[in-house]
């Protein structure tokens, strides 16, 4: 049975639980409401939910939990003459779960019969070429042991699926009966139906833990693998970054300091302009502007913020890389060899995070107290020279807090860089140059055909928690520097 | 005491007050000077803003057009009946199409001798086409026919002015002579520029044929995609916000949350595409590809976005609402779903708008989870296949076309983002009509 159906007869009986454990409830108080001491509704909701939630709970649970028992069943019968030098236990799983998801679709499509998938032999038939020939992917020939292990990974699986079905439909039943013989007038209906929900809005709250965790899990993990594969100390402190691609061997150099070079300078050249730009813009927006002019320029600037990010991506690439190589290219001063360059992301990079700059200033300018601006003024300085004087110095942490958030922005930037900033890693001086970065190496690592296991692949996730680290930290600090500044003038 | 003698030193210049001293025009200059600044950086801020546009709108608007050679004949059942007689069954109805051109320029007076070969590199294999069509109507055998057949992505790109008649190289695809029939074919109305609806319509085509590319598909993925996390965010999202704003007691637990979804909210979104890889696809075994996956990964990336704004709009329901629930009997729980949750739901309906449009337009997590680096030729089968089978979604297939070596991908990859800026737009006016619709003031 797919999981649709099972989720389908469950919310079945979740809703028949519903009416029925109303009319239960009204049917014992002789159909007079006023004897319940909840709304009917509420005991039709309290069978609904403990038919809901225990039998939801159970089939994630189940789901995550099978694949792990089959696996661990099925790798047993994978002897290790089978797996290959330079192969692992994880390939060959890999394998037999192809070959079963093959099978399983062939069956679903007619063009082997069930029995034929069960009792197949790899080395009377050739079942690799049957496969193929149903439109299935299968990567190399079937040999006996990976089809044995494949046919049984297929039947513990439905076994698997069937027990599952029949327990959280079991489980659903009991929740409903259970429900229904609480459902008596003297039953605290709303306060259990209460206490239920408030644990699901708890659960829905931590969510976002999972997520931080699932995401330092993940990066940990496989960053420890990372370094069981490559020395830690040559990934912090090489300075050539030359991975070797997959199928041609050799070692790759993995160093990862060129990549952080030019995430930085690409970072700099993309705060140099925005900063100024921005910074200007909020000054003058909070300042200067009237309230017609504010009210036109403020959202128009805000736009270039809701722009996704692969436009600008494309805009270095087509728009700006050509423009900069015309200029400071072959037939201009001499550079620039290609449009792709730090130059070119950076100053992209650099419009991205205009509104982000002036919108974050403008919000911490006009927190600065009136009574700073008057008092200048009374003094006698000029708008300019209280701006520069009073207003700025008051508002410089908060400012510096925005620089921050912008500069963690531009670190973690993805599509500006892999599209505008080339593919080479190296340590140059020369903005007019391709550099790469960290998150540019992210995407072409992870999206290449390199092996999931290889040092090639896996480098990805150190790189990943590399950035992580930076990134959490500039956030962390902008964010102390930000809640500090605000206390300063509440 | 001390001070005063400051201004007794010396005799104050007898003049007028009108007239500026020295120090005072510099400080006057130096106040014009800084609000010029200011301007300049606002001025530099929307210039950029208008050259984005500028290059999207010229570079985009050449991929929603393209260049279409018409031409009515009439195959008789006796014509038919000849080419299927023939070796070369294509060439013999390529050989009818080219003598029906060749009428149909000669009835426009002009007279040119072409090559059939020409025919071939300026509209691709029109025998095939025809023969497949009269195969597939057999009813129109005998009647007039029109055919509109897209011509080469060369020819729209000279027709453009992109490529020259010098810097054609004569080669298989293109020779210097088939541009002379390209002018006469545009001057007589043979040839002109019609909408190409196989640009919002198609999927995605080869590397080798940019003329048929099309959005369609991807679209249909960024729909089921958007809708995955539509359905998460929200009640998670919404569920999140009421337990933090509403019920969380001061506590370590609340603060632990509170940093989090802080923090979540500014890491980057490429972070994200790697919890989902090694979450969803390497631990889960769920599909590569997939508009499941990818909405998952976007319906973590979003939620932050959704809680911040959800609980800015809970926030501003009065407490009044709450006490006067509470005063005639209701429990918390009833205050906050039968009062406060309806009263804040167009902020919560504007915030979830906008923040889908963000997770719309975001490309990096996805290039990690695969919806990149293969060709989504077709659109999904159902409603089932539309989650699970791989699939394209608008930015992603905008950057494959950006990525690919043919320079003809780039206009295709403009015409995307045109599209992918529409539905933006028009996600983000129903936020704002939303809000000046629905949006109470306390």
């Amino acid at each position: 049975m797919p999981v649709i159906w099972i989720i389908v007869a469950v919310l079945a009986i979740a809703g028949a639980g519903y009416i029925l454990g109303r009319q239960r409830a009204l049917a014992r108080a002789g159909g007079d409401r006023r004897e319940l001491h909840s709304l009917p509704s509420y005991y039709g909701s309290n069978v609904a939910l403990k038919v809901a939630v225990p039998s939801f709970l159970l089939l994630i649970a189940w789901m995550i939990v099978q694949p792990f028992v089959v696996e661990n069943a099925v790798s047993g019968m994978i002897p290790q003459s089978e797996i290959d030098e330079g192969s692992s236990l994880g390939l060959v799983m890999a394998e037999v779960r192809r070959a079963a998801t093959g099978l399983e679709n062939a069956v679903a499509q007619g063009v082997i019969t069930e029995d034929f998938a069960r009792n197949a032999r790899a080395d009377i038939t050739d079942i690799t070429q049957r496969l193929k020939d149903a439109g299935q992917i299968v990567t190399s020939d079937i040999t006996q042991t990976i089809l044995h292990a494949a046919q049984r990974y297929r039947l513990l699986s439905a076994t698997g699926d069937m027990m599952m079905a029949i327990a959280v439909l079991l489980v659903a039943l009991a929740g409903a009966l259970w429900g229904l013989r609480e459902s008596v007038p003297l039953f605290r209906a709303r306060n259990a139906v209460e206490r239920v929900m408030r644990a699901i809005l708890v659960a829905a709250a931590s969510v976002a833990i999972l997520t931080t965790l699932g995401i330092v899990l993940s990066l940990i993990f496989n960053t420890i693998e990372f370094f069981r594969l490559y020395p830690a100390w040559d990934f912090f402190t090489g300075t050539n970054w030359a991975p070797s691609f997959s199928g041609r061997g050799g070692s790759s150099e993995l160093g990862v300091l060129p990549l952080l070079w030019g995430t930085f300078y690409i970072s700099l050249i993309a705060l140099l302009v925005a900063v100024p730009i921005g910074l200007f813009s909020a000054i003058y927006l909070s300042e200067y502007a009237s309230k017609h002019v504010r009210s036109i320029a403020k959202p128009m600037i805000e736009v270039l913020a809701g722009i996704p990010t692969i436009v600008y991506g494309l805009f270095a690439l087509l728009t700006v890389g050509p423009l900069l190589l015309a200029v400071f290219g072959k037939e201009g001063l001499g550079w620039m060899q290609a449009g792709t360059a730090v130059m070119t992301a950076g100053l992209v990079m650099g419009v991205m995070l205009i509104p982000f700059v002036s919108s974050l200033s403008d919000d911490i300018i006009n927190s600065v107290p009136q009574a700073l601006r008057d008092g200048s003024f009374g003094l006698g300085a000029t708008k300019s020279e209280t701006i520069r004087q009073v207003v700025l110095p008051a508002a410089l942490p908060g400012i510096v807090g925005a620089i921050l958030l912008a500069a963690s922005r531009a670190i973690g930037e993805t599509m500006i860089v892999v599209l505008g900033a080339g593919a080479a890693a190296r340590l140059s001086l020369n903005p007019f140059e391709a550099m790469t970065t960290v998150t540019a190496k992210i995407v072409s690592q992870l999206t290449g055909d390199a092996d999931f296991a290889s040092p090639e692949a896996l480098v990805a996730f150190a790189l990943g928690m590399t950035l992580f680290v930076i990134t959490l930290g500039l956030n962390v600090l902008a964010l102390y520097i930000v809640r500090k500044y605000r206390e300063q003038y509440e | 005491m001390t001070n005063a003698s400051l201004n007794t030193g010396g005799e104050a210049p007898k003049r007028s007050l009108r007239a500026q001293d020295a120090l005072t025009k510099r400080r006057n200059a130096a106040e014009r000077r800084f609000k010029a600044y200011g301007m300049a950086a606002i001025a530099v801020g929307l210039f950029f803003l208008a050259v984005l546009a500028v290059s999207i709108v010229r570079s985009g608007a050449p991929a929603f057009t393209r260049t279409v050679v018409e031409v009515e004949l009439t195959v008789s059942p006796a014509d038919i009946d000849a080419a299927e007689s023939q070796l070369f069954k294509t060439k013999a109805y390529q050989d009818l199409f080219v003598a029906a051109l060749d009428r149909q320029l000669t009835n426009n007076g002009v007279e040119v001798a072409f090559d059939p070969k020409a025919i071939e590199r300026l509209l691709g294999k029109v025998g095939s086409t025809m023969r497949e069509f009269y195969q597939a109507n057999p009813a129109k055998v005998g009647k007039p026919v029109k055919f509109e057949l897209a011509a080469a992505s060369r020819v729209d790109r000279y027709l453009n002015g992109e490529l020259t008649r010098d810097a054609i190289q004569d080669s298989r695809f293109m020779m210097k002579t088939d541009l002379d029939l390209v002018d006469v074919m545009v001057d007589t109305g043979v040839m002109k520029s019609s909408f190409n609806w196989t640009f919002i319509t198609g999927a995605d085509s080869g590397v080798d044929n940019p003329g048929g590319a099309g959005i369609g598909a991807s679209v249909v993925g960024s729909f089921f995609m958007m809708l995955v996390v539509l359905v998460l965010s929200l009640p998670i999202g919404v569920a999140a916000s009421i337990y933090l704003e509403e019920f969380a007691p001061q506590n370590r637990f609340t603060d632990l949350i509170e940093v989090n979804i802080s923090n979540l909210a500014a890491v980057p979104s490429i972070v994200f595409g790697i919890l989902g890889l090694a979450v969803f696809i390497q631990f889960m075994h769920l599909p590569q590809s997939a508009p499941l996956v990818g909405g998952l990964v976007l319906t973590l990336m979003t939620l932050p976005t959704i809680i911040i704004s959800t609980r800015a709009s809970l926030k501003a329901v009065p407490p009044s609402i709450r006490d006067a629930a509470l005063g005639v009997g209701a429990s918390k729980m009833q205050s906050v779903f039968h009062h406060v949750l309806p009263l804040a739901m167009p902020g919560i309906l504007t915030g979830t708008i906008i923040g889908l449009a963000q997770a719309l337009g975001e490309t990096a997590p996805l290039l990690l989870i695969g919806m990149v680096g293969f060709v989504a030729r077709g659109y999904p089968d159902g409603v089932v296949s539309g989650f699970v089978d791989p699939n394209s979604a608008m930015p992603a297939q905008i950057y494959t076309w950006a990525a690919r070596a043919d320079a003809s991908f780039y206009e295709k990859a403009w015409g995307g983002i045109i599209v992918l800026l529409a539905f933006l737009l028009t996600m983000n006016i129903i936020a704002i009509i939303l809000r000046r619709r629905f949006e109470r003031r306390w």
